[in-house]
């Protein structure tokens, strides 16, 4: 019976995702261009927003996988803490410019998808207000890392402070949900997918979410890849030194 | 802005918050830094007391040059920013109830960030998104209380931001001043 944890091996990892990762990278380009094409082109537009409804294909999953990628990196910075598995911190690394990007779509595509229907670009809704935190803290995350040159300094105090910004993203959420409802009553600007959508519109929806996972897991997969040729190159060029 | 008294004090209990928070952030890299750089710091870890008593220390100390003042001088503040008269109460207690946390939280931003060289800029950028849920249930502190309504709820919630802060951050703050200090 293989065990979950023989992945933090580098050897067994580099060996696995080897062909695992194309097939991943396939399967992602595959379905996440199914649900975007399907939602684009072949849905019918909405009664009453149009064809402007269809951003939702790309701004869902991308915010969906803006949490997503936060809520790995917390669960491999837990890992890296607790048990010290080298591939866990440098897939929380690999992950950070993902959720970046992610987040980064959900607030542009939110943005432009907020200008015909609310009449504006920006709203200090507590969803917007959230997000604007959560890129705050990503950019931090992605800064620190970078700052620190000792790679095993920089994954202790990262994975710190990915569990203490955790807990603050969580208290910022219930801020900005408080703050807003503070001022005004309680806007319900924000459409919640899937309660009252047509199967016709869920469908694809639920694939380009699917193929925004795959696409996630494809660029950790990648990235850590290349952390760990990175380190061994370091190894190497180091005993070349010492030689 | 304009100086309207008016659209003044309509603002005036956002500013004032943001005000203290960013006179809080100015003063966080020299928590640790001179510390760390004579050496001071490592005796300090090596010491009989806890390196977690040490931090919470720090922080009371940033609290003491750094929040007291920003409380015991916001009434002169409210003052040039036409605070409504019964706000006054309400921003003393919001600050002297909130800025422990922002130096406890502070603290914990410069214990990570003391080996590095430029540490400045990225301990803003650390600190401030933790700085976000503070800020807000401080200013709506005022903010309501400005408005004659109501003003438990943000207060206890604030209150719970700065116990759970000073309860449980130090330990993380030891931690990462451990890391560093490896």
């Amino acid at each position: 019976m293989a065990s979950f944890w023989e992945y933090a091996n580098p050897l067994k990892f580099m060996r696995t995702t080897d062909w695992l990762l194309p097939i991943v990278a396939v399967a992602a380009a595959v379905v996440t261009s199914t649900g975007l094409i399907w939602g684009f082109f072949y849905t019918p537009d909405d009664f009453r927003q149009g064809a402007t409804v269809k951003i939702v294909f790309l701004h869902v999953p991308a915010a969906m996988m803006a949490i997503n990628a936060w809520v790995m990196m917390l669960v491999a910075s837990l890992v890296w803490l607790i048990r010290r598995h080298h591939v866990s911190a440098l897939a929380a690394k690999a992950a950070a410019p993902v959720g970046l990007v992610m987040t980064l779509i959900g607030l542009i595509t939110g943005s432009v998808w907020g200008q015909p229907m609310w009449g504006t670009w920006w709203a200090w809704d507590p969803r917007l207000t959230s997000f604007l935190i959560l890129f705050l803290f990503y950019l931090g995350y992605i800064a620190l890392w970078a700052a620190i040159d000792d790679p095993d300094t920089g994954a202790d105090l990262t994975a710190v402070l990915c569990i203490v910004g955790s807990v603050f993203a969580v208290l910022s959420r219930y801020a900005a949900i408080f703050w807003n409802q503070g001022l005004h009553q309680g806007a319900s600007l924000s459409v919640a997918p899937g309660t009252r959508m047509d199967w016709a519109y869920k469908a694809p929806l639920y694939i380009s979410m699917t193929g925004f996972g795959l696409i996630f897991l494809a660029l950790v997969l990648a990235g850590t890849r290349t952390e760990i040729r990175a380190r061994r190159m370091k190894a190497l060029v180091m005993r070349e030194r010492m030689a | 802005m304009g100086p309207e008294p008016g659209t003044l004090a309509l603002i005036a209990p956002g500013i004032l918050w943001v005000g203290a928070l960013l006179a809080c952030l100015l003063s966080l890299d020299r928590i640790f830094a001179l510390d760390y750089e004579d050496g001071s710091l490592d005796l300090l870890a090596t010491a009989p007391v806890p390196l977690e008593a040490v931090v919470t220390i720090k922080a009371l100390a940033h609290w003491l040059t750094t929040g007291l003042p920003l409380v015991l001088i916001s009434p002169v503040m409210g003052l040039l920013l036409f605070l409504p008269g019964e706000a006054y109460l309400w921003l003393i207690l919001s600050l002297l109830l909130g800025t422990p946390a922002l130096s406890v939280i502070g603290t914990f931003g410069a214990a990570l960030t003391v080996g590095l060289k430029r540490g400045g800029l990225l301990l803003s950028l650390l600190v401030l998104p933790l700085y976000i849920p503070t800020l807000v249930f401080g200013a709506e502190v005022v903010a309501r209380g400005a408005q004659g309504l109501s003003t438990a709820t943000p207060l206890a919630l604030l209150a719970g931001i700065t116990l759970g802060a000073v309860a449980l951050l130090p330990f993380a703050s030891a931690l990462v001043l451990r890391i560093n200090l490896r």
